[in-house]
């Protein structure tokens, strides 16, 4: 097999693949992050501890983000709006995969660049029609890929990507959501 | 049966045991219009082949079970039926094997209860309510058993798309939920499909030359009919008659079932597989020289996604009356008193060898080849696995 170069470890998910297969209990994870209000509707959160492995784990660092709504909606723009945020971690996690799965496939990637686009009807959460759902209606995720492969194979990629996705299973499947006052 | 004629030929003390008649599970659960996904000249076992006027149609349930009757009956196995089998435990010279009717003591035991004898429903058909009507394969027979009104069927294999067909057809509205799939056309250059599978080598591929064996033995059956007509029956099929596709059922809340919104991408992952596997099928043709025997390479539309698809159903509302559970089968080890089971309640086998000593398994999901739960996949699968018991009692001793 040629050397691809995508920059994924692949070796070692195969590896942690076979060890949590014996080992499940290791492979319950717990992300977090921790919202502060700021101000209006702008809050900033930050992201630093999980839990996986059995125990505690950090990021390197902390890191910290802004969100609010944008001025049309007559607030600051202090961030990017909470809506938005999905679409960052669809189109991160989807990305991610696509480069994963080409190291797998022997594919070497010269860039991978995408555009998703969310569209939301906002009378649901303005509460102006009670027929409208509060998110997004549908979500679309456009893919330029240039690589060492066939569109075949490309396609093939995006559709192994969408497979493995958390984000894309999180978005297209429904979660039991619990929220309470400590 | 397969076995028994192995073990006959090389004068090997054995019975076979049958819960109920020869044929059981064909007699009693299997639908009425249901036929074989193989044409009738793959129908073939050890030292029986069809020899009928059709051999590109597909049998009936009748005739399979005349076909395995026939089987009996030439390779005269020693079938001992109306015999349960209740518990089989190690001994200390062999296995013991308790039944309805009694004890019996031996050496080696071959498990050929096959991959089906039970239903798989996901648990969330427990929080269906009391007014929907639910029902397995194993319950149906023909539409006219159901009552008027909305069919979901789940469940997008060969018996999800079939029972879709039959009850659309009855005039009962279908709604099919599509999780990941295996789409074939019936007919691909002017031959039968499964004649591809068969005579290309893809189902000669040996169990350890597969890439992820856990998934090849996962594989939900393909979207395959055997009908007279020999069409096809693929999703764009289903829509074209009228079928509501969805996707995945994921959950029940508040009386309402929710659906993935991942259908595009199930399509687009079983066209994908189509393709790559009608490549290799071309490839093949080239390279052995058989271009000339079948019609021109063929390619088939994209599964047509529907404008809009539904994401939610009010399970309350009366637009579903039955739910029907199209969502596969699997093994009951129950009588199993040997520690042979995964996680996951399947058999640890090597190719048909149990992971205990003169124990064996055959008619599993590619046992030791791709074909080996189709009916002509089962006398290399025999053969080989007997050739191993035989080995092993001669060791013994």
């Amino acid at each position: 097999m040629t050397t691809v170069t995508n920059g994924v470890n692949v070796q070692a998910l195969l590896d942690a693949r076979e060890v949590l297969k014996g080992a499940p209990e290791a492979a319950q994870f717990t992300w977090r992050a921790s919202a502060k209000w700021q101000h209006g509707v702008h809050s900033q959160i930050k992201v630093q501890s999980y839990f996986g492995l059995g125990e505690e784990q950090n990021h390197k660092e902390e890191w910290s983000f802004e969100a609010d709504h944008p001025e049309v909606f007559a607030a600051t723009d202090n961030g990017i709006t909470p809506i938005e945020y999905l679409l960052v971690g669809l189109a991160s996690c989807l990305t991610g995969g696509i480069a994963s799965v080409a190291e797998n496939r022997g594919i070497q990637l010269r860039s991978v660049e995408s555009v998703v686009e969310g569209g939301h009807d906002i009378r649901g959460i303005l509460g102006a029609d009670s027929d409208v759902r509060n998110g997004y209606n549908d979500i679309k995720v456009t893919f330029h890929i240039d690589a060492d492969a066939s569109r075949e194979d490309i396609e093939a990629l995006v559709a192994q990507s969408q497979k493995r996705s958390a984000v894309y299973d999180a978005l297209t499947n429904p979660t039991n959501v619990t929220v309470e006052v400590a | 049966m397969a076995a028994s004629r192995f073990l006959g030929d090389r004068s090997i003390d054995h019975v076979v045991l049958e819960r109920g008649e020869v044929a059981n599970s064909w007699r009693t659960e299997r639908w009425d219009s249901l036929r074989l996904l193989t044409p009738n000249w793959q129908s073939r076992l050890p030292g029986l082949r069809y020899e009928g006027p059709d051999p590109d149609g597909y049998m009936t349930v009748g005739e399979v079970t005349a076909f395995i009757e026939r089987f009996a009956a030439v390779s005269r196995a020693p079938v001992r039926t109306g015999t349960t089998v209740t518990s089989v435990r190690r001994a200390d010279d062999g296995y013991h094997v308790t039944t309805m009717h009694g004890e019996l003591a031996c050496r080696a035991v071959i498990i050929a209860s096959g991959a089906c004898n039970q239903p798989s429903v996901p648990a969330l058909a427990g929080a269906v309510p009391a007014s929907v009507e639910q029902l397995t394969p194993f319950d149906y027979r023909d539409p006219a058993k159901l009552p008027d009104g909305g069919v979901l069927v789940v469940g997008a294999s060969a018996t999800g798309v079939q029972l879709a067909a039959e009850l659309q057809r009855s005039g009962r509205p279908v709604t099919l939920a599509v999780g990941e799939h295996v789409r074939l056309p019936r007919i691909y250059r002017g031959r039968d499909v499964l004649w591809w599978m068969d005579t290309s080598g893809v189902w000669d591929q040996r169990y350890d030359e597969v890439d992820d064996l856990t998934r090849a033995r996962r594989l939900p059956s393909p979207q395959l009919v055997g009908t007279p007509e020999r069409t096809t029956l693929d999703l764009n099929a289903l829509a074209s008659i009228g079928v509501e596709l969805i996707g995945r059922w994921a959950a029940v809340r508040d009386g309402r079932a929710l659906f993935s919104g991942g259908l595009r991408n199930v399509f687009s992952l079983a066209d994908l597989k189509m393709r790559r596997l009608l490549d290799t099928f071309d490839e093949w043709a080239r390279t052995n020289g058989r271009d000339a025997e079948v019609g021109p390479p063929e390619r088939f539309p994209p599964t047509g996604v529907p404008t809009s698809t539904r994401l939610h159903l009010d399970l309350g509302s009366g637009e579903i009356r039955t739910i029907v559970w199209a969502t596969g089968f699997r093994p009951d080890y129950g009588w199993l008193d040997v520690p042979v089971l995964d996680a996951k309640g399947q058999l640890r086998h090597e190719g048909g060898v149990v992971d205990s000593p003169g124990l064996y398994a055959l008619g599993l999901p590619v046992l030791r080849r791709r074909r080996s739960t189709f009916m002509c996949g089962i006398e290399d699968d025999a053969r080989a696995v007997i050739d191993h018991l035989a080995r092993y009692l001669a060791v013994r001793g």
